[in-house]
Parts: structure tokens; C-alpha cells; sequence
């Protein structure tokens, strides 16, 4: 076996070994505040979408799409160096590009898909700009600027741009209500799974993925990215242009936290709460550990975005009885926590496997 | 005779992926002698040691300690049982002072708080003792390499080691700090302590060691008696031929001018004046200029003025006829000129990329390995493996080993193949065999030469004074960031040029010859 196939193949394992022991201590927990029903809770949660399919399964398919492009959007940043932690706030400026685009200029969805898009890649690309240009650390600026890009959407949609925010619901206007052809297309999933807000959105996703994997690992364009990554005074002993690459990383990694944000609020999967909303949206910051578990591999980060919707859409069937909805939260939270080890858990798994190819070693040489 | 030697490791055998480091070694350490380890980079030196001090496991072999047969797991053990190893790259905390940094790990306490009292006391005794001059309280940040490099022999003496591996200690070290260096080491000896020494200079091994075990290849080749050697053999034994320690080559015949550096002023970073003050100088083509003088005199800035890694404040680079001063790397790059960086791992690798990727490192863009954005994995992988056999580059895996994988001096030849290679029309070369064995030195001063030879411009910047007398075909003396003398290497003496670069004696130089 290669010595890169081998890597791939730990890699795995160590982020499965991350979730089973994930699961097991939601386990203990569940059977620290109510024993009777832990196996049940247990199942339900191991069980996620499938627990109330087809439904459940629809559901957790539109809640995967937005987590893998915040999931890559993390993961790109970490590939070339840089940690965006402001996923958050281009998301949430990303959701606000889109609904303008919809409720107000009644535009199709593409086109307010690609206004997400924008609206995140400026949202990343100051972070960036600050960071190339005058060494301002982009965990700072992009943390100050998710808090600038929630307060200034939540103000634009409550008061400053007419016709967003609808004073019944208190939240914005239903996409599908006020301007149809906004809402990304469901190829009839929607009444596969009995739901309303599974679309297409997944295999746009999906597809991103696969571009990003192709180009991190297939031109020069990721080329010089991943080399600024690694080393930086190499890059640019190499000719270069360090600088241009970090703004033009940050930039595509806010792109993709935008049409993350585009492809969940334009399945209509949910509205957006400008008086109430006073929390970055958990979707941004699940994207960290998403990129976490998948090692920043950006085909790890579908089958890791997968998994974290799994997990939650199970957590939400817990029997609230017995258990607050938080416990759910708080369950997927510490699966989720564990996942920063993962890189503990390849160094666990590589000497675990190499005292076992030493045994098989040594009892190679008594045979002889 | 059992007792005779402090340290055995008998028929180790080490085995990595892809390369067998140490294969059925044997050293045998007495008690009270100093003890080189020589071989080329990549002989397994480095392995031998780490095993030594419980870094790896053999993966078959014994150690044995005054006879009795022992397990060194961590360093922990090696510890234990008195062994202490002063690494290449120094394991300090930079912002302790060198007394914490010799107590750290072994703080003597009272009760809960640190009682240094003691422990100062012994430090201080000690330095006297071996002649380690130290100033316990100075923090390790702002004391010289030499300094810390004695905190790190402290350490060892204060937590009583008997056996003290010293990891090519002289590789960071000035002329004058080397000489001192050895004059503490036959101290050390002297007291009773065994001394490893892993190096691959011949000098120092004729100077302080009683021993001398070479390998090669990962191979034993033998043990001799210093006293009773020669530095050919040594060399013969460790490269396997015989080495020729001069450098061959035919008269210079300079053609016309193809860098043309006038009134450069490069600032510094470290302080408020500038690093590189008003220096004009040409390089022609078909000869060697090499820039001499003691570290820290402004080479490096200059270099980097050069290349384009920094910016000039004032100044002219013609290049070819063309200005070039604010030209951007890519352009310098693109219009012939090669630079074989001074550090190489922070500038010349990307350590995490794979050796063929760092082949194309300066060329990806070309057509050659990328089509519409796309790099050409194959051709990449067919370039890389075409230099990695005409430079004789070894590694585990060829063309995919990742280049932090390999040893100093195959990095070294990686750099040196990409930038040959390119058919540079100057070759900006760096302390290009800095830390290299005498075989790849021999190797690198017979390229730069072919280069010259083809008539290409090469522009040295050494530190080594066998170096600078023997490969260039003109000196140029830079001290504290001012070029004070231009000489012919044919006339003059390695004591001349000292004073040249000490200071003491300076001309003035002309802008172009």
C-alpha cells in the first residue's frame, strides 16, 4: 500500500474513532439524566433522519447542504493557512444577499444564489485584504466582523430596507409566498420526503466540493495556495504573489460560507428573525468542526456535514419528556468538541498500528 | 576489557519506510574519550544518536551500558541513565533565563516554591570547572549561539550525564566560537565525561577526537585511531573514493557584464541604520564573484535587496542591460536569474510539499507542467525524476518523499538541481554548502564551476574561507554592510583577506571591471 493511501486510510479511521467515542459519551450522559429511556434517546439520536423517514431523511439532506459549504469554507482557509473563523458573519451576509435579491428584486434563484455568493466573498475578502496588507490577524477581524455583518443585516432588513421583515410572523417574508421563483428547485424531492425545503441544493453542494478538491489538488492555482500555507516565505522566495493569494483566499472561503447561506434560505427551509436574531447562526460556526473531522479534505467535508446533520436531526427526535430539547444540542456539541482531537486520534491510531505491525513482526521471525 | 566502555550499541539495525538508516552498526564508546561519528548526510549519523537517546527503537540491535544490556524507550530513560545529547537545533526556552532553562525539568523546590539558591550554586561551580562561560540570569534570547549552546552543555553537566552526545554542535557556531568549543570538550573529557560527536568535518575530528567511527550508507565502515590517520583516509572512508580537496578549474575568462549593482541601500530590521550602505560592483559572465566576510555584515540583506525578498531603499540593478529595481521575484526569475537561498528551510523548500513538487517550485507555471491552470502531473513527475538522477538527489520514496523526510544535504542537492536547472544567466548562490559532507561540497564547487565554465555569471556568497579561496575567481570583502576590499584569490592570503574582513584593512573598490 502507498504511503498516501495509507494516510487516507487513517485519516478515516481516526475521525470514525472521534465519532464513536463522541457517541458513547452522549451515551453516559443520556444515562446520567434519565437511565430508563437512555437506550431509546441513544437510538433515536444514532438513528437521526432514518428515525422519522422519509421526512426525517429530507430533512437532514437540507440542513447537510449549508453545512458542507460552510464546512469547505473553513477547510479552504486551512489549506492555505489561514483560519477563517468568520464563516459566521459571511454566511449571515450571505443570507441577506440572497433574500434581497428574492424578496425585494424578485430575482430567480440562481441569480440570488450568486448574489450570496458576492455578499460572502466581500464579507471574507476584508479579514483578508487587512490580513495581507497590514498583518492584522484574521481570527480578530473576521470574529469582530461576524458581529458587524449580524448587527448591520439585522438592522437592514428590521428598518432600513422596506418590505423584508413581516410585522405577523416577525420574521422576513416566505420566500415561496411573495416571489416563487427565488426557491431553488426540488426535482419533486419535497414530496418524496414529505417535506418543504428539500431541494436540489445538496448537489450544488456536492458539486462544490468536488471543484474545490480538483482545485486545490489539480492546478496551480492551489498550487500556490497550499505552498503560501505551508510556507510563506518560500511562496514568495518562489515568485509568489503571497499577498494576493491570502486576500484571494479569504475571498473564495467567504464565497462559500455565502451560497451556503443562499442554498439553506432559498430552499425556504427557514426565515430569518432580524428582531430575535441576536446569535450568529450555528450552521457558521459548525462549519470549524466539520473542517475538523474532515481533516480539511473537501470531500471528508461532505461525508462530515452528512454526519453532523445525522446527528442533529437525531438529537431534535429526542423524547422531550425525559430530556430538555438542549440535551440534544448539548449531545451533538460534545461529538462535535471531540472532533477538534481528531488529529489526536491519528496519532493514536498510527502507534496503535504500528505496535501491531510489530507484533506481526516479531511473530513473522518466530515462524521462521 | 568489558569495562572499558561506557556505552556499547551492538548490530543496530534501523529500518524506515522505504530506506534502511542504520543497518548492523556497531559502536563501541570508552570511557573518557572523545568519540566521532563521521559520514556523509543521510550516512545515518543522526539515526545512530536519536537510538541512542531513546528517540527511535532499533529495529534490531542491543545497547549495552558498562556491560549490562539496556532498554532506552524516551529520552526520559537515556536520562536516567546519565546520557545527555546537545541537539542541532538547541532546545531552549527562549524567554527563560539560562538558569531556569539548565533547572527546567529537575527544579530543586522547598515546599511548593522554587528554591534556586542551590541550583545557581552548582551551575556556577560547574562553569568554572569545564571553563563554560554563562551568565545565569542573561534571558536565552539575547545571548549569542555560543552561549546557548554552553547552556545546553550545562544542562547535560548539572543533571550529572556521563555520556554527552554532541549533535554536529560546530555547524552553527563562528570560527572563534569553535575553537572554544573544542578547548571545553577536551575539558570534558579530561573530567571523565565520554563525548559522542557527530560531525562531518575532518578538521575537527583530527583536532579533539581519540576515535573515529565512519559510516556510510547507513553502513559500518570502520573504526581507526585518530592519531594514527589522515584526513584523505577519513574522507576516503567516509565518501568511499578518494576526495580532491582543491577545486579543479581553468582560468576565468570574463565576458561582458551581467549584473550591474550601483549605490544599493538595503535597510535593516534589526536596528535603525541600514544593513547594506551604497555598494556598486558588476558580475560578468564565465566567473565566480564571491561576496566574503563574517556573518552578520550585511550578506544576507543584500541578497535579499537582490533577489527581491526585501525591498532597496535606493539603488540601481541593471541586469543584462535591463533595470531591473523593481522588478518583481517572478520577473528577476523569469528574465535568468537563479537564487539558491541561504536557509533552506525557510525559503528554499516547501517542506510539506513532496520533492517533486518542490522541483517545479520555481517553474510550475511554465507550459512545460501546467496547461490552462492545470499542473501536469506527469511531466512534473518525469522532470523530477530526471533531476533527481542527474543530481544523484536520495530520498525514501523518489520523486513523492515529502522534503521535511529528507536529510540536509539531499535537500541542499534538491535546491541546487531546481536552480541549476533553470540554465540561469546568474546563479545567486548562498552558503550553497552550508552543513554539507565534504563529498556533496566537492560536488556543488564542481557545478558552480560548469556553470562559470559555460559562461554564466555566478555570484557567491560565502562564509567559509576554503570557499571563498578556492571557487571564486573574484573577492569582494563586505564589512558592516560596505564592500572594503576587491581581491584575486591567486594573490592573496587567507590571513590577508582576514584582516580585509575583519576590518582592519580596507581599498577602495571599483564600481565596474
Amino acid at each position: 500500500m502507498s504511503e498516501k493511501k495509507k494516510d487516507v486510510l487513517l485519516s478515516i479511521g481516526a475521525s470514525l474513532l472521534c465519532i464513536v467515542i463522541g457517541l458513547f459519551v452522549g451515551l453516559i450522559i443520556l444515562f446520567c439524566i434519565n437511565s430508563e429511556n437512555a437506550i431509546d434517546g441513544f437510538i433515536r439520536i444514532v438513528k437521526g433522519g432514518f428515525y422519522l423517514a422519509p421526512k426525517g431523511i429530507g430533512s437532514e439532506i437540507s440542513q447537510a447542504a449549508p453545512l458542507i459549504m460552510t464546512g469547505l469554507s473553513v477547510a479552504f482557509a486551512f489549506k492555505t493557512g489561514l483560519f477563517n473563523i468568520g464563516a459566521a458573519g459571511q454566511y449571515t451576509v450571505g443570507v441577506f444577499g440572497a433574500l434581497f435579491f428574492g424578496i425585494i428584486l424578485h430575482m430567480p434563484w440562481y441569480v440570488c444564489l450568486l448574489a450570496a455568493m458576492v455578499f460572502g466573498a466581500i464579507w471574507g475578502a476584508v479579514p483578508g485584504f487587512f490580513k495581507a496588507y497590514f498583518n492584522v490577524n484574521e481570527v480578530i477581524t473576521s470574529i469582530m466582523f461576524n458581529w458587524i455583518g449580524l448587527y448591520l443585516v439585522n438592522e437592514l432588513m428590521y428598518n432600513t430596507i422596506k418590505g423584508m421583515y413581516d410585522q405577523k410572523t416577525t420574521r422576513t417574508y416566505k420566500l415561496s409566498a411573495v416571489s416563487p421563483q427565488s426557491v431553488i428547485p426540488d426535482l419533486g424531492m419535497n414530496s418524496i420526503f414529505k417535506t418543504s425545503s428539500t431541494t436540489i441544493a445538496i448537489f450544488i453542494a456536492i458539486a462544490i466540493a468536488i471543484i474545490m478538491y480538483i482545485i486545490l489538488n489539480m492546478t496551480t492555482f492551489g498550487y500556490e495556495l497550499k505552498a503560501c500555507g505551508f510556507n510563506k516565505d518560500a511562496a514568495k522566495y518562489a515568485g509568489i504573489n503571497e499577498k494576493r493569494n491570502i486576500v484571494l483566499s479569504m475571498t473564495i472561503s467567504g464565497a462559500l460560507a455565502g451560497i451556503g447561506a443562499g442554498l439553506y434560505y432559498l430552499s425556504g427551509a427557514a426565515e430569518w428573525n432580524p428582531q430575535v436574531a441576536t446569535a450568529l447562526p450555528a450552521i457558521g460556526f459548525n462549519g470549524i468542526p466539520v473542517a475538523l473531522l474532515a481533516l480539511s479534505n473537501p470531500i471528508g467535508v461532505v461525508f462530515a456535514a452528512i454526519f453532523v446533520a445525522h446527528i442533529s436531526v437525531g438529537g431534535s427526535y429526542l423524547p422531550t419528556k425525559y430530556y430538555q430539547p438542549e440535551i440534544a444540542d448539548f449531545i451533538v456539541a460534545v461529538i462535535i468538541y471531540l472532533c477538534a482531537f481528531v488529529m489526536l486520534f491519528k496519532g493514536i491510531v498510527m502507534n496503535l498500528l504500528r505496535k501491531k505491525t510489530k507484533k506481526s513482526e516479531h511473530a513473522g521471525k518466530e515462524v521462521k | 576489557m568489558e569495562n572499558d566502555y561506557i556505552i556499547e550499541m551492538l548490530n543496530i539495525t534501523k529500518e524506515f519506510p522505504g530506506i534502511k538508516a542504520n543497518d548492523n552498526i556497531t559502536l563501541q564508546l570508552k570511557r573518557g574519550e572523545i568519540h566521532a561519528l563521521l559520514g556523509e548526510n543521510g550516512a545515518g549519523k543522526s539515526t545512530l544518536m536519536s537510538i541512542l537517546f531513546g528517540l527511535y527503537q532499533p529495529t534490531s540491535g542491543v545497547i549495552k551500558k558498562d556491560g549490562k544490556e539496556v532498554q532506552i524507550n524516551t529520552p526520559n530513560d537515556a536520562n536516567d541513565l546519565n546520557i545527555g545529547m546537545v541537539h542541532q537545533h538547541f532546545k531552549l526556552v527562549e524567554c527563560f533565563s539560562v538558569l531556569d532553562n539548565i533547572i527546567l525539568g529537575v527544579e530543586p523546590t522547598k515546599g511548593i516554591f522554587l528554591e534556586k539558591k542551590g541550583a545557581r550554586q552548582k551551575v556556577m561551580e560547574l562553569s568554572d570547572k569545564y571553563g563554560l562561560m554563562v551568565d545565569p540570569d542573561a534571558l536565552v534570547s539575547d545571548i549569542t549561539v555560543g552561549m546557548q549552546q554552553r547552556t545546553e552543555i550545562l544542562k547535560m553537566l548539572y543533571r550529572d550525564n556521563e555520556v554527552l552526545i554532541f549533535d554536529e554542535p560546530t555547524a552553527v557556531l563562528t570560527p572563534q566560537e569553535i575553537e572554544e568549543l573544542m578547548k571545553i570538550m577536551k575539558n570534558l573529557a579530561k573530567e571523565g565525561k565520554s563525548i559522542l560527536f557527530i560531525t562531518h568535518k575532518l578538521n575537527e575530528i583530527m583536532e579533539v577526537a581519540d576515535r573515529c567511527t565512519i559510516l556510510r550508507k547507513g553502513k559500518y565502515v570502520g573504526t581507526v585511531d585518530v592519531k594514527n590517520t589522515t584526513k584523505e583516509e577519513l574522507s576516503k572512508m567516509m565518501v568511499g573514493r578518494n576526495v580532491n580537496f582543491s577545486v579543479d578549474k581553468k582560468p576565468a575568462t570574463p565576458g561582458e557584464t551581467v549584473l550591474k549593482v550601483e549605490h544599493m541601500v538595503v535597510p535593516s530590521k534589526a536596528h535603525a541604520n541600514n544593513a547594506v550602505k551604497d555598494i556598486s560592483f558588476n558580475v560578468r559572465k564565465g566567473e565566480i564573484v564571491c561576496i566574503a566576510g563574517i556573518d552578520g555584515n550585511g550578506q544576507s540583506e543584500f541578497v535579499q535587496g537582490l533577489t527581491g525578498l526585501e525591498k532597496m531603499s535606493s539603488g540601481k540593478i541593471t541586469f543584462n542591460g535591463k533595470d531591473i529595481t523593481n522588478a518583481t521575484i517572478r520577473e528577476k526569475s523569469k528574465l535568468g536569474m537563479s537564487h539558491i537561498p541561504e536557509d533552506r528551510h525557510k525559503h528554499g523548500l516547501v517542506l510539506d510539499y513532496s520533492l517533486e513538487q518542490n522541483m517545479v517550485l520555481q517553474r510550475y507555471y511554465e507550459p512545460q507542467f501546467q496547461n490552462a491552470g492545470f499542473i501536469k502531473t506527469k511531466e512534473v513527475r518525469k522532470y523530477a525524476e530526471k533531476l533527481i538522477e542527474q543530481y544523484d538527489v536520495r530520498s525514501g520514496q523518489g520523486p513523492i518523499t515529502i522534503a521535511r523526510s529528507m536529510s540536509g544535504g539531499n535537500q541542499q542537492k534538491a535546491i541546487i538541481a531546481r536552480e541549476i536547472d533553470k540554465n540561469p544567466e546568474l546563479l545567486v548562490a548562498v552558503q550553497p554548502t552550508r552543513g554539507l559532507d565534504v563529498g556533496a561540497i566537492e560536488y556543488i564547487h564542481s557545478q558552480l564551476v560548469a556553470q562559470r565554465d559555460s559562461g554564466k555569471a555566478v555570484l557567491l556568497v560565502s562564509l567559509e574561507l576554503d570557499e571563498v579561496m578556492d571557487v571564486s575567481d573574484r573577492i569582494l570583502v563586505m564589512y558592516e554592510g560596505e564592500l572594503v576590499g576587491q581581491l584575486d584569490p591567486k594573490k592573496i592570503t587567507v590571513e590577508e583577506l582576514g584582516l580585509y574582513m575583519a576590518g582592519a584593512k580596507r581599498d577602495e573598490v571599483p564600481a565596474e571591471v
